[in-house]
């Protein structure tokens, strides 16, 4: 809570006074701070003065829009309105509308009166020391970081040291497919006799497809499915079934 | 002082929080009740008597070596110790309300003070003073509160019969005859 002490001066019945908007915990603190002021008689309260000053010290005090003030106005108002009906005859007996807010009053400022003695007493005890008192650690900024390089890395060889069965994996995603490759390869050995490598590929092959195409005649070739023949160093070799291939 | 005043005084001075009755049997299994009653009384006497800066206090159902209140300015200048934080007024008239009504729902603390009133419960409830004992057979099964131990302690008070009683307090909540 920030601490708002606008000292407000609001025109009452008995001359101006100070609102303090720390000092109230809630509507009925200041309804009680009022009706002290005025030294009101808390079982005669003057409800029509008593309501307006309300509104105008929460008017004041900007506590106008809080749910809880404006239901207390709401509630003095009411009151209010109901003292100003005409009393049917006087056989019937009357129920001070202002009894149930009086009841409340009485009841907050019993609670006033412990929570004052609680805090009382807290501060008495608050006080005394015991012994086993222990201050709160200073909050120490954590010390910059300073190392180098290779402190780093013998810190790393020491906790890879302590994983049992060390395995590292370095993954690279590889977009190859050698299976389709292989599967195109094949299907060319079923029609054709012999087909250079370029046959392998489309129109627009990437480095991808080239590769895949590359171990997929290398696997094949060392299976025995088929065989590369080049008639010169540096020449487009020739791809020709092998002696293996009938068995596939 | 005879030997086993001189025990329960190390006792004291050794432990964090106040030690109570049955605790202190286990210094001395032979001594009885009465017996460490007697070492109490004698060691308070000696404090008070012999020109003493800490005294002997009952708080939360034990007994506690304190440093005297006429210290606690320098001591807390010096800042040999700290106070605990004072709560807020709002806070007290939950704890009055509590420790009057327990255990109390929210709903019924809010009706007395007309406020809502969640934010002091957490806070209440985070430093310990006050404990959830259970939940009301009502509608919706609210939350119950209660005092917590550390409530006597904060306070100071023995045991929670040391709070006011409702006739010594100016306002009693029973309304004369003449208004209803």
């Amino acid at each position: 809570m920030t601490a708002v002490t606008t000292p407000a001066t609001a025109g009452g019945a008995a001359g101006g006074f100070v609102v303090n908007l720390d000092r109230y915990s809630g509507p009925l603190d200041l309804l009680l701070h009022l009706i002290r002021r005025e030294e009101i008689d808390i079982w005669d309260i003057p409800i029509a003065r008593i309501a307006d000053q309300f509104l105008q010290a929460i008017h004041v005090l900007g506590l106008d829009e809080a749910a809880e003030y404006l239901e207390m106005a709401a509630r003095l108002l009411r009151i209010k309105a109901q003292m100003l009906l005409p009393r049917r005859g006087d056989a019937e007996p009357w129920e001070d509308p202002r009894h149930e807010l009086v009841r409340r009053l009485l009841e907050y400022q019993q609670v006033r009166e412990i929570a004052d003695w609680l805090d009382a007493a807290a501060r008495q005890r608050a006080g005394r020391f015991g012994r086993g008192y222990v201050a709160p650690l200073p909050d120490v900024p954590p010390p910059p970081l300073e190392f180098t390089i290779e402190e780093l890395l013998e810190a790393v060889e020491r906790v890879l040291a302590m994983l049992p069965d060390l395995v590292i994996h370095r993954v690279i995603p590889r977009p190859l497919d050698v299976e389709a490759a292989t599967a195109r390869v094949l299907e060319l050995l079923g029609t054709r006799e012999a087909f250079g490598w370029r046959d392998l590929l489309g129109p627009a092959p990437t480095i991808a497809d080239v590769l895949s195409s590359l171990v997929a005649l290398l696997e094949l070739a060392r299976r025995g499915q088929l065989s590369l023949a080049q008639s010169r160093p540096f020449t487009p070799f020739v791809i020709v079934r092998g002696p293996a291939y009938a068995t596939a | 002082m005879d030997q086993r005043t001189r025990l329960l005084e190390a006792a004291l001075f050794a432990a964090p929080r106040p030690l109570a009755l049955d605790e202190l049997a286990a210094l001395e299994p032979e001594a009885t009740d009465a017996d460490w009653l007697a070492a109490v009384q004698e060691l308070r006497e000696h404090y008070d008597n012999e020109g003493h800066g800490v005294e002997l206090v009952e708080i939360a159902g034990g007994y506690q070596v304190l440093t005297r209140q006429a210290f606690a300015e320098a001591i807390e200048r010096a800042a040999f110790a700290a106070r605990p934080v004072r709560l807020s007024a709002a806070a007290l008239e939950v704890l009055a309300i509590i420790a009057y009504r327990q255990p109390v729902g929210r709903a019924e603390i809010e009706e007395i003070r007309g406020v809502s009133c969640a934010g002091v419960l957490r806070l209440l409830q985070e430093r310990g003073l006050i404990e959830v004992t259970g939940r009301s057979e009502g509608l919706g099964r609210p939350l119950l509160y209660a005092t917590a131990p550390q409530f006597l302690e904060y306070l100071g008070l023995g045991d929670l019969s040391d709070l006011p009683r409702s006739d010594e307090l100016s306002i009693a909540l029973t309304l004369p005859q003449a208004a209803g």
